[in-house]
């Protein structure tokens, strides 16, 4: 049910993010949407969630089960993003940095971030791709363990100082966003 | 020239720098890994800055245009914000889609001073 | 010609062109599969980028949309080639 829920409240933003403008009335407001637009919009949200939820419903230890941190995600993934805008500024002067001057020092190291859910995982690999240096290669699906190829390789000791130099606080905000 | 003109110069500029530095890096690199640190986080960041100008642009010619024009800035505006959104979540997807296939297809990461992939195969 | 805010966007997209020739020079050499992929996923990012460019300097909504299934199409396609590119290894195929 709450798979179907989520599945329905997402996909009426993205049918209404789609249809905005079709109001012709008067004003902003007036000129947004149009009723038959929006009829429309949550009898296809009804009938896509309905077919959906099979296919979505598989995931392992999914956040979905949990009423009150699915409220909480959205609101934590807008906090997350200023941190992210920063890091992938940051990424994107490296990458610059290194696409001028040439010097690289690559390699592939393995990481443990200790994330339990899907979501989480996937959260934290595409964070890690668009943050410096470092690009999400493999992932061990049994332990979670993730392969990261690393532009700019840095000799740390112990794993955590190794998480910390390869992402920085994400894990930890992955933590906070969806478990 | 105009505030917007302005605006519109600087966020071209940063999204042209960083679409060039990804596609030029395509070319610096050695191996395939390299190569897509540069592909996609610099293209991505520069399609980011184009689409942020367009969203400016958008919103300032709905404050300009009359009323019969303004609902097809609001369309603009709306579509590039979903256009945004499926490139933000398709790109690093595809990056980590080809790279796990180019280890698993057997191509060692040129010049690598440690690879951690290679005791588990 | 007036100098305004919809000339800037053209010349972006003039950019994004140069950045779309450079790429497809990766794809003529490349050495391997994988590096003609990387430069084909960055081909579709940057044409997506025109198509919104061009979208918005020529006020045609329907280029913004076209960019958008565009963008959904060259995802599927890159995760096909890159799936290809896994098993046929594991086959025993050649690259």
């Amino acid at each position: 049910m709450i798979t179907f829920l989520v599945l329905f409240v997402s996909m009426l933003l993205l049918y209404l993010l789609l249809v905005a403008g079709s109001g012709g009335g008067d004003g902003l407001l007036g000129q947004l949407f149009s009723y038959q637009e929006i009829g429309a919009a949550i009898v296809l949200a009804i009938l896509t969630a309905a077919i959906a939820r099979a296919m979505l419903g598989k995931a392992k230890n999914r956040v979905m089960n949990n009423p009150g941190k699915l409220l909480k995600a959205p609101f934590m993934f807008i906090v997350f993003l200023f941190p992210f805008f920063y890091a992938m500024a940051e990424a994107n002067l490296d990458v610059a940095y290194r696409v001028i001057t040439g010097r690289i020092r690559p390699g592939i190291v393995r990481i443990r971030p200790k994330l339990k859910t899907d979501l989480g995982r996937t959260m934290l690999a595409n964070s890690i791709t668009l943050t410096p240096g470092t690009l999400t290669v493999d992932i061990d699906e049994k332990s979670g363990d993730l392969f990261i190829h690393w532009i700019n390789v840095k000799d740390t000791k112990t794993d955590d100082e190794r998480i910390k130099a390869v992402c920085g606080s994400f894990p930890a905000w992955a933590r906070r966003v969806v478990e | 020239m105009d505030a917007i003109t302005i605006a519109m110069i600087v966020l071209i500029a940063i999204s042209a720098i960083f679409v060039l530095l990804g596609a030029i890096g395509l070319h610096r690199f050695p191996d395939v890994y390299t190569r897509l640190h540069a592909a996609t986080k610099a293209t991505t960041f520069g399609t980011i800055f184009l689409a942020v100008a367009v969203i400016a642009h958008g919103v300032y010619s709905y404050t300009k245009a009359g009323a019969p024009d303004q609902p097809a800035y609001i369309v603009l505006v709306a579509h590039t914000i979903v256009a945004l959104i499926m490139l933000l979540l398709t790109n690093p997807t595809g990056a980590h889609a080809i790279a796990r296939a180019a280890r698993r297809s057997g191509i060692e990461p040129e010049r690598a001073v440690i690879d951690d992939t290679r005791e588990v195969r | 010609m007036t100098f305004g805010p919809s000339e800037v966007l053209l010349i972006g997209a003039g950019v994004l062109s140069l950045g779309i020739l450079i790429s497809l020079f990766r794809i003529l050499l490349g050495p391997t599969s994988a590096d003609r992929v990387v430069a084909m996923d960055t081909i579709n990012t940057l044409v997506v980028g025109l198509m919104i460019a061009l979208g918005a300097f020529y006020r045609q909504v329907v280029f913004i949309d076209i960019a958008i299934v565009y963008a959904i199409l060259s995802f599927v396609t890159t995760i096909f080639i890159a799936r290809y590119m896994e098993q046929s290894r594991e086959k025993g195929g050649s690259d």
